[in-house]
Parts: structure tokens; sequence; C-alpha cells
């Protein structure tokens, strides 16, 4: 049953599966940093308080997060074929999990922003530094430990997703442990499924701890 | 002499949800140009709020701000960033970028007003020097002690050559010895470079060290204005004993209703034996509750307590003959503590 063909048939899943993970992670970032960044900037006693922005993102946030991903997968079918073409297949599914891990980054993005002490944003302000100053060379740059974990952390969320995504016909790992795991009861497939996607959390937070801690020049 | 930073009416209140705090009520203050002001009061009483009006950290609620003439207020916010620029600042808890060198936190003032890389390099090493920190350049904050940390703060507030320096209790995280060297860094900044300075905090000693003038704020209001000398020599307020007095208020709690002087001594009355002098004069015998001496401007400033004997003829002859050798001599008969 170890045949080449599913050999191949999972290396290629582990491939479809990091694939999903990294572009979504940097849609869900491309979406995600921004709102958290506003999030911050906009909040009550923020750098420009402003209350209407900051309510409807707030609660913007909160909706897309409470959804579960598996309804949200279905629920944007429509928007899904308008984009991509198809609802099934790997780059599909990139959608919804970019879709639903935006709101979550915003918020992991907001609580890094907030760990910046206020004393340093007060100095920036002290020294004439407008808001895009603080925003890059002040927020960003202070918090990058921070944010650097919370990336790692997206990661590893949005890798467990996108192994949901297999009900729908996805691809990747998940996918192939449905099909071949559930459906069939080849458990031994299951099994290296998940052992692989283990795997694959493990070494990306190996990585992100790593890079967290040799650019955070906080500790010496 | 040329002012640098006019104070007029200044109130500001913070509104909360269930209280209104009144910070400042009505402050008038003038800063001249050159000059080492201290700003001196109890935590709480709104000394950090009035110096973050000086650069509009804060907007007061009323009353205005000028700098060299400008009113804050009316800048647009270009202009009042550009206006920070001018006015640098320091902080208790140094407040450095923590993920950047000592050399970039430097640099970061003069990322803000664009100043080519190579020329803010160039400047940050000589500031660097100054304050003498050359060696830690390519360290990060976390590798510097609390002294240090605060010089690459005194370097990165000069990098783009402001007029006026605020210290928002600068050395109140310092040990002592660190705080008269970082003192002395600021008063060698202020005599070289003719950096008006503003300075901060709770604590009489910083004042004495270093300051020409002082301005004592109790609960929101100006208690007391002046030289250091005169406000030392003479606190008329009941604020500016307490400070003065060092908190040793507890003593004249015990001392309420008897009959105590205090005694300031200037520099040429210190050498001679004025007190023993005094007790062999009078054939009676003082109470001696508090002596010291303490350094203003580097003239050496004593005061003593004298509990006095109960008898009215020779308490009168003591104050007489004090009074006689020149000295300051105020009754503490109703001073509550």
């Amino acid at each position: 049953m170890w045949d080449s063909q599913t050999i191949m048939m999972i290396a290629e899943g582990t491939g479809v599966t990091l694939y999903m993970t990294l572009v979504s992670t940097l849609i869900a970032y491309a979406l995600g940093l921004p709102m958290g960044i506003v999030l911050v900037v906009t909040a009550p006693g923020g750098l420009k308080p402003n209350k209407i922005v900051y309510k409807i993102l707030d609660v913007v946030v909160n909706i897309v997060r409470s959804i579960p991903f598996l309804i949200l997968l279905m629920l944007i079918i429509p928007f899904t074929r308008l984009i991509v073409g198809k609802s099934y297949g790997a780059t599909a599914t990139i959608v919804p999990l970019a879709i639903a891990a935006a709101p979550f980054v915003a918020r992991l993005v907001e609580s890094s922003l907030l760990e910046v002490d206020h004393g340093v944003i007060e100095a920036a302000q002290s020294m004439g530094a407008g808001l895009g100053t603080i925003i890059f060379k002040v927020l960003l740059a202070e918090a990058r430990t921070s944010l650097i974990v919370g990336a790692t952390i997206s990661l590893g969320t949005i890798l467990g997703y996108s192994a949901m995504a297999g009900v729908v016909g996805g691809g990747g790992l998940g996918d192939i442990a449905i099909r071949y795991g559930y459906y069939r009861y080849q458990a031994d497939i299951m099994i290296v499924t998940v052992v692989l996607l283990v795997a694959l959390v493990q070494i990306l937070q190996v990585i992100g701890t790593r890079l967290s801690r040799k650019l955070d020049r906080r500790i010496s | 002499m040329e002012t640098m930073i006019q104070i007029k009416d200044v109130t500001k209140t913070f509104v909360g949800k269930d209280n209104t705090v009144e910070a400042l009520k009505g402050i008038n203050l003038d800063i001249h140009k050159g000059e080492i002001y201290g700003i001196i009061g109890m935590s709480g009483a709104g000394k950090s709020t009035l110096v973050r009006c000086l650069n509009f950290l804060e907007r007061p609620t009323s009353g205005t701000v000028l700098v060299e003439g400008k009113d804050l207020s009316t800048l647009k916010d270009n202009e009042l960033r550009k206006m920070r620029t001018q006015i640098a600042m320091i902080f208790q808890h140094f407040n450095l970028l923590m993920q950047r060198t000592v050399l970039d936190n430097v640099c970061f003032p003069m990322e803000i007003t664009k100043t080519s890389r190579k020329d803010a390099v160039k400047r940050a090493r000589e500031l660097l020097e100054i304050v003498g920190l050359s060696q830690k350049e390519l360290s990060y904050p976390a590798q510097l002690s609390g002294g240090q940390k605060q010089r690459v703060a005194i370097a990165r507030a000069l990098a783009t050559n402001p007029k006026i320096l605020l210290c928002d209790e600068a050395t109140s995280a310092l040990d002592p010895t660190t705080t008269k060297a970082i003192l002395a860094l600021l008063k060698e900044i202020n005599e070289k470079y003719g950096i008006t300075i503003v300075i901060i905090t709770h604590e009489m000693a910083v004042v004495q060290e270093i300051c020409s003038h002082v301005a004592i704020i109790d609960e929101g209001s100006l208690a007391e204005t002046g030289t250091v000398e005169e406000v030392f020599s003479r606190p008329k307020s009941k604020a500016a004993k307490k400070l003065v007095f060092r908190g040793e208020e507890k003593h004249y709690d015990e001392m309420r209703g008897k009959r105590c002087i205090r005694i300031v001594f200037s520099s040429n009355s210190s050498y001679e034996p004025v007190i023993a002098n005094m007790v062999l004069a009078c054939n009676a015998p003082v109470n001696i509750l508090l002596a010291d001496t303490q350094d203003i401007g580097g003239v050496a400033h004593g005061q003593m307590i004298l509990q006095l004997p109960e008898e009215e003829v020779t308490a009168e002859k003591m104050i007489q003959y004090l009074k006689n050798r020149k000295l300051e001599v105020e009754e503490l008969d109703n001073y509550v503590g």
C-alpha cells in the first residue's frame, strides 16, 4: 500500500498545505496588519482617537472572528467563485482562509502594538514625530518581537484551518486525511498526515520563536 | 532678560467618567533664557501635567503658553511638531527605543527632522562623546545602567540643538551618586550651550543642586516662586516649608505650641560656634531639634531648629542674640507640619 504513488501524493499534499498556509497568512497580514494598526490608533486614548472608525472595525472583527471557520468557508463560496473562478481546490481555499484569519491577525497585531511602552511613544511625540513615524519607527519596530510571535501563532492556526478545508475538497494534507483516512478507513494514511501536520506546526513554531529571540534587543 | 517660556493663566481639567480632576488651576510663570528652572511639588501636585503643557503633549484647558513669544495653541499640527524639535524632553524612565542601538537612538530625532544619515551619525557621535558614552554606541539600552540610559536620553534630546530642555523627574529613578553626575551634566550643558532647562522634581535636593529659580506647585496652584536662595532661606508658603524641611514634619507635631525657632546660617556664619556662644551668653540651655547643612549652588547653607526655654525673657534674649549675629530667625510657634 505504501507505493510510490501514495508517497508522492502525501509529499504533494504537504506542499499544497504549505502553499495554502503561507499565501493565506501573507494575505491575512496584508489585511489584518493595517486593521490592527487602525484599531490601536483610533482607539479611545490612542494617537488619533476616532470613535466611529474604531467601533465599526471592532464590531466587524468580532463578527468575522465569531463565525466558525467551516460555516464561513461555505458562506463565502459565491465570493470565492467570483475571485478564483471555482470553489474547490487549494487556491480557492486561500480566500476563506485569509478572510477568516485577517480579523484574528488584526487582534494579534493590536495586542502586540498595545504592549509598546506609552512613554516611548510620548518621547517620540515630544521630538516632533508625526503619526507615520510613530507607527513605523516606534510601534511596529518596538513591537517586532511580539509581532513575530503573533505571526507564528497565525501560521499554526491557519495551517490547522487549512486542514479543515479538506472537507470541501480544499486539497493538502487535511484533504488526504479526510478522503483516505476517514472515508476509506485507511488509518495509516490518516496517522501519517496528522504526524506531518504536527511536525509542520512544530517546525514553524521553532523557527518563529528563534527568529523573535534573535531579533529581540531587550535581552542581551 | 529674554523670556523663553511664558505661562499665562494655564488650567488643565481632566474629565473622567465619574470624576473631574482639576490638575492645574491658573498657573502663571515666566522662565527666562538660560535659566535652570525647578518646578517642585509632591506627587499629584500637577507638575508633570504642567511640564507637558510646555510642549503641548497636554493641551491646556484654558490659558496660553508662549515659547519665544509664539502661542503654541495657534500653531498648526506641522508647526507644532517643528516647534517640538526645539523643546527637547527627558523622562524618569528614559523612554529609549529598546530595539535600537545607542547610536540609532540618538539618531532618531534627526530622522524626524530628515537629517541625512551621514550627518546624523556624525552628530550622534559628537553627542555621545559629550555625555561620555562613546564606547557604548553599539550597545542596546537593555545593556546599560540607569545613569547610562539617561545619558543616552540627554544626547538624544540635544540632537536637534533645542533651545529648551524639559526634564520630567529625570533623576527620580537613579541613585544619589548617579543623580549628582546627571545633574552635573545638565548644568554643564546649560552653561556650555545656553539651553534653558526646566526641571520637574519632587526632591528639594535636585533643585538646590542646580536650579537658579524654583516654583513650588501645590494642588494645581503655584504656592511660591523665586530664586532658589530666596525660597530656601525664607520659605513663605506651607508647601515650601514642607519641602525645605525635608519631610521632617513629625518633629514639629510634637513641638506644636512650644516656642521653636528656625535659624538659617549663611556661608560666613557657619564657622562660628554661634549656638554654643549663645548658650553661654544667655546662661540657659536650648534643645536642638534639627540641624543640617545643604549645598545650594555651591554655597553651604545651614539650618537649625531650636526649642527655646519656656521663660519669656531668656527666649527673647536668645532671639535678639541670634539676630545680632545677622542670622535669619523665624518663629515656628504656630507651625503645623
